[in-house]
C-alpha cells in the first residue's frame, strides 16, 4: 500500500517516529538506539554549561550524522521562559523548529495550555516552526492550530510515564479536526501504544522514556519504529468492524459428519 | 572585574571578550550560545563583545532530552 510520508511545515520526513535523546545509561546506548530506530528527527534540550563538568559536550560525537534535530523548551514554567529558550536553540542550532513545551504542574508534567498558546502566537509570528506538547484538549488544540502551530501534539498520559493511550477519545477528536499533523507526545510505554497510537490516525508518535529506559534501548528502539510502522499500515489498511458474537473463519458447510446444529 | 557566569561569580584580571572568556573555559565556540544580560549575542560578535563588570553571562548548550 503506498503511503505519503510524514510533512511538517512543507518539509518531508523518513519517519513517523520522533526520538529523544535524553536518560540513556550511555551516549553509546544513546547512539545505538537512534540508529535503530532511524527516526524522523531527534529532540534535544537546552540547558546551560556545567562548567565544573564538560563531558555533556561530547554529545553531539554521539549524534548520528545528518539527523535532523527538533530542540524542546523542556522545563520551562512560563511563556517567556520558553520564549527565551526557543532564541538561544535557533542560534545554537540554526533551526527555525522548536518543540515547544510550557509545564504547568511538576508532579503532572502536565502542560499551562494557555502560556502554550501565548507563546506559539509570538514564535509563530517571529518564523519559528512551532511544534507544541500540549493537553488532549480538543478546544485548545483547534487554537493552537489557529495560531499557526505546525503539529498538535497531544499527551497520551503524563511525560515519562509509559501509561500508554490513556483516554483515545479526545486525541481521535483531535485528530478528526486537525488540518496539521497530529504527533503523539508522551506517555507511550512500550510498542503497542505506540502502534495503538498511530492505529488511531496519528501522523506520527514521540517518544523518549519508553526507548530509553527500556530493559534492552535498542532492541526497543527496533520494536518502536516496526511499531509505528505497523500501526500505521494498519491505519490506512482500515480495520474490520467489531462484532458482538463470534464468526467462524472456515466455511461452516460440508463439515463431515453432518451435524445438526440445532441438537448442540 | 566580576562576571556572572552561569549563575556563578567569577572574577577576572583584566577585560575581555566572550571568544578570550570560551578560550579560557575550553569550550568550541559552534557549540554553544551565549547570551549577556538576557540578549543573545550571534556567534559572529563573540569577538567583538567586550564583557564589563558586572554582566550575567549564560552558556548555553544542547544536551540530551526528550
Amino acid at each position: 500500500m503506498n503511503d505519503t510520508a510524514l510533512v511538517i511545515a512543507g518539509k518531508t520526513y523518513k519517519s513517523r517516529l520522533i526520538l529523544g535523546t535524553g536518560k540513556y545509561k550511555t551516549l553509546d546506548l544513546m547512539k545505538q538506539a537512534l540508529l535503530a530506530a532511524d527516526p524522523a528527527m531527534v529532540t534535544i534540550a537546552i540547558r546551560r554549561v556545567d562548567l565544573s563538568d564538560k563531558s555533556s559536550q561530547s554529545f553531539w560525537n554521539y549524534l548520528p550524522e545528518g539527523l535532523p534535530i527538533l530542540p524542546n523548551t523542556a522545563g520551562c514554567y512560563s511563556a517567556e521562559e520558553a520564549i527565551r529558550t526557543a532564541h538561544i536553540a535557533r542560534e545554537l542550532l540554526q533551526t527555525d523548529l522548536i518543540k515547544l513545551e510550557v509545564i504547568g504542574d511538576p508532579k503532572s508534567l502536565f502542560p499551562d495550555v494557555q502560556a502554550t498558546l501565548e507563546a506559539t502566537r509570538v514564535l509563530v509570528k517571529e518564523g519559528f516552526t512551532v511544534l507544541p506538547y500540549t493537553s488532549d484538549d480538543p478546544i485548545i488544540a483547534r487554537r493552537l492550530e489557529e495560531a499557526g502551530a505546525a503539529t498538535i501534539m497531544p499527551l497520551a498520559a503524563p511525560i515519562g510515564s509509559g501509561q500508554g493511550i490513556l483516554n483515545p477519545l479526545p486525541v481521535r477528536f483531535i485528530l478528526e479536526q486537525a488540518k496539521v499533523p497530529v504527533i503523539v507526545d508522551a506517555g507511550v510505554g512500550t510498542a503497542s501504544d505506540a502502534a495503538v497510537a498511530m492505529e488511531l490516525g496519528a501522523a506520527g508518535v514521540l517518544m523518549n522514556t519508553a526507548v530509553a529506559e527500556a530493559q534492552d534501548p535498542v532492541a526497543m528502539a527496533k520494536a518502536m519504529k516496526l511499531a509505528v510502522e505497523a500501526g500505521r499500515l494498519a491505519y490506512l489498511a482500515g480495520r474490520m468492524a467489531k462484532k458482538f458474537t463470534g464468526s467462524a473463519s472456515s466455511p461452516t458447510t460440508g463439515i463431515s459428519p453432518k451435524r445438526d446444529p440445532a441438537a448442540l | 572585574m566580576k562576571i556572572v557566569l552561569n549563575g556563578d561569580q567569577k572574577e577576572f584580571n583584566s577585560e575581555l571578550t566572550i571568544q578570550q572568556l570560551l578560550d579560557q573555559l575550553q569550550i568550541p565556540a559552534g557549540r554553544v550560545a551565549c547570551e549577556v544580560n538576557l540578549r543573545i549575542v550571534k556567534r559572529a560578535f563573540y569577538g567583538a563583545t567586550i564583557l564589563k563588570d558586572g554582566d550575567a553571562v549564560e552558556v548555553i548548550q544542547a544536551i540530551g532530552g526528550g
